[in-house]
């Protein structure tokens, strides 16, 4: 639903906070695992969660959130087990937004209003399907639209003053500012000035702007938070879980929503 | 390069039919646009075309002959069988003819920085050779599987002075050298310029690799108007993404008389579901960049691909290619691992010629062909590779040990 994404954002107004956004890839490195930690996240800070369905191919992805995917997938994961897992997570929270992230090529051969049905049913509000540009994702967003589901489009340093008024006008919920030309994963110091980005996205749109990729540490995610209206942090959560298990992940998730909501 | 009328051009958004399209990530759509401006604009340039063409004479060395088959055409008592000889191009195969074009545009672009993916390394090869010759950077990515079958021309690619990747991820081989790939362009979109190795990828590549190709076909008209005065009942290419075949194919789209087949590699057997035939054996769905038939399982993920050559192990095909199926304009049949390493022997017996693993694949369903068809008929096969680069695969298929590091 796109109004629970609003209501987060409007709340987190409120109190002048910021929107922490957690991504963790469904079925890493199992089932269980990955739906104590998905259960876990609101209550260590996360205002959004973004989950990952895992696909063999994530061209846009680096070695960390592509080796997850391909443990997901390893483990039996498919994408009614990330349906399944959003249904577990919605008996005990009916507050924090799920946003489920991957490729087209799974979410195609299912079928896009299939998809969209499933999504909704299972208490899922929006989607970001990396490899769907504007060009390409008119029927998808149709099939959302009907469902109440956002489709989260992203704009990227190189998109332009032309392309940026399409990229938002398609898209619900908020804007992915992806804070480098990069993969997910790629080192912070890639990470270009977000603040005159995020000033130009807003100048092209009324949505809040949530800011991904390479941020990593506490503070790298507070200096983000200044500039943005939410912070997301990937891989080093990913990376934190598979290295060290479920309690330490939840620890750095617990610092980083700390540092963006100071 | 000059373009006949009336061919199939893909619509604006990149679409063969419901094939093809843009699915790239945000960060690479302003780079296909501006290679699609680009490119549009160099293909109606005289001086692009004309600069191309001498390059295309002189270092390439084209025109490729056609090469009547004689004794292969004894052996099958059927219709006459040609051979298009691209295998005789510098570097050994076809590639080098979308390297040329592309890595002018390169040039012309102000990019100084080329990336590739390879499978057999025949594309690394073309590329990295022709990025000598231009003075440009060059990375490739080649599928750490592929590096071992491929030996020498991993070695071939660092005398040229590129630098080889090794890539690990995935299934170490082709497809996943183009994520690879993918993700370096990501990360370097303004310097870099990425040279797909067939017609495949987001649009503008797969008509624009299939137009630098066509010179194949195009040749290969008027040679055999020449030879035969009349036009052949068909035209037999293998397909890895499907360049090769679109190359010989395209100006003969309209000659509705003659029959286009494409052979994909059926590995240990389609029925095996160890193969790579995306059109035999796939279903449609989105990989790459572009909408076409792949090797996919229930759940929407790829599967592997497995063949014998590894220029043909790809789960996917052209967008074109797949449209061409749909309508029925082309014909796609299969052959195995087996066959494919028969017909290189017979082709080396017979003719003289030691074939890629690749063509090698063509060869028993152009025999088949010139059987049904006829005496009177005559059929035209890409020879798209020479065999120098599988040596080693042959001997350890044929259970022979030669030393690595000497070569021929
Ligand atoms: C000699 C040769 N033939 C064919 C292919 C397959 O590619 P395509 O189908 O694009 O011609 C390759 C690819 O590496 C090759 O090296």
């Amino acid at each position: 639903m796109t109004t629970r994404i609003n209501e987060t954002f409007k709340n987190l107004k409120q109190t002048n906070s910021k929107a922490f956004v957690a991504y963790i890839m469904g079925g890493d490195p199992d089932r269980e695992v990955s739906q104590k930690m998905l259960n876990a996240l609101p209550s260590s800070g996360v205002d959004i969660i973004e989950l990952g369905m895992p696909f063999t191919d994530p061209a846009a992805d680096g070695p960390i959130i592509e080796e997850a995917g391909l443990r997901a997938l390893e483990a039996g994961t498919t994408l009614s087990t990330i349906f399944e897992m959003a249904c577990e997570f919605r008996r005990i929270n009916s507050t924090t937004p799920i946003i489920i992230m991957g490729y087209c090529n799974p979410v195609h051969h299912m079928g896009y209003k299939l998809f969209a049905k499933k999504a909704k049913a299972s208490g899922i509000d929006g989607a970001i399907i990396v490899d769907l540009p504007p060009e390409e994702d008119s029927e998808l967003r149709e099939a959302f639209n009907l469902n109440d589901l956002a489709l989260i489009r992203l704009a990227t340093p190189n998109t332009d003053k032309n392309r940026l008024s399409r990229v938002v006008s398609g898209t619900k919920g908020f804007v992915y500012y992806v804070s480098m030309t990069g993969i997910t994963g790629a080192s912070s110091d890639r990470i270009n000035s977000v603040s005159e980005q995020v000033n130009r996205i807003r100048h092209a749109s009324n949505l809040p702007v949530v800011v991904g990729f390479g941020v990593k540490t506490p503070d790298d995610a507070q200096k983000i938070a200044h500039d943005a209206d939410g912070v997301v942090v990937g891989s080093a959560i990913v990376k934190e879980l598979n290295e060290k298990g479920v309690e330490p992940a939840l620890k750095l998730v617990r610092a980083l929503a700390k540092a963006v909501h100071k | 390069m000059s373009n006949s009328d009336n061919t199939i051009t893909p619509d604006e958004n990149g679409r063969f039919g419901d094939f093809g399209g843009r699915y790239v990530a945000e960060t690479l759509m302003p780079p296909i646009l501006e290679l699609e401006a680009a490119y549009e604009d160099a293909k109606s340039d005289p001086d692009f075309i004309s600069e191309l063409d001498g390059f295309l004479n002189h270092y390439v060395g084209r025109p490729s002959p056609l090469y009547y088959a004689e004794r292969l055409t004894e052996f099958t008592k059927g219709a006459k069988i040609y051979f298009k000889r691209d295998e005789l191009n510098h570097t050994g195969a076809h590639k080098i003819n979308n390297c040329m074009g592309q890595i002018l545009l390169a040039k012309r672009m102000g990019k100084t920085r080329i990336i590739a993916e390879t499978g057999a390394g025949q594309h690394g090869v073309a590329t990295a050779t022709v990025a000598a010759r231009f003075g440009l950077k060059c990375i490739v990515y080649m599928g750490a599987t592929d590096i071992v079958r491929q030996k020498p021309n991993v070695f071939r690619m660092r005398l040229l002075g590129a630098e080889v990747r090794s890539v690990k991820s995935g299934t170490a081989t082709l497809k996943d050298a183009m994520n690879e790939a993918l993700r370096d362009w990501v990360t370097n979109v303004n310097d870099t310029f990425y040279c797909i190795g067939t017609v495949a990828g987001p649009h503008p590549y797969p008509a624009m690799v299939r137009d630098f190709q066509a010179v194949i076909g195009r040749e290969a008209k008027k040679q055999i108007l020449e030879r035969e005065g009349r036009l052949p009942d068909a035209l037999i290419a293998c397909i890895g993404g499907g360049s090769n075949a679109m190359g010989l194919f395209h100006d003969f789209i309209n000659e509705k008389s003659v029959r286009l087949i494409g052979v994909e590699a059926a590995g240990k057997g389609v029925e095996s579901g160890l193969h790579a035939a995306s059109l035999t054996g796939g279903s449609p769905g989105v990989l790459h960049g572009n909408r076409t038939y792949l090797l996919q399982n229930n759940d929407g993920q790829i599967i592997d691909a497995h063949s014998i050559s590894a220029g043909l192990d790809y789960p996917g095909i052209g967008p074109e290619h797949a449209y061409l199926h749909d309508i029925g304009r082309a014909e796609y049949l299969s052959a195995t691992d087996d066959e494919a390493l028969h017909w290189f022997q017979e082709c080396a017996r017979l003719e003289g010629i030691l074939p890629a693993l690749e063509p090698s694949h063509a060869i028993p369903r152009t025999v088949e062909i010139a059987k049904e068809i006829g005496k009177d008929g005559i059929v035209i096969m890409n020879m798209c590779g020479r065999g120098d680069k599988d040596v080693f695969t042959i001997a350890d298929a044929l259970g022979e040990h030669i030393s690595e590091g000497t070569e021929g």
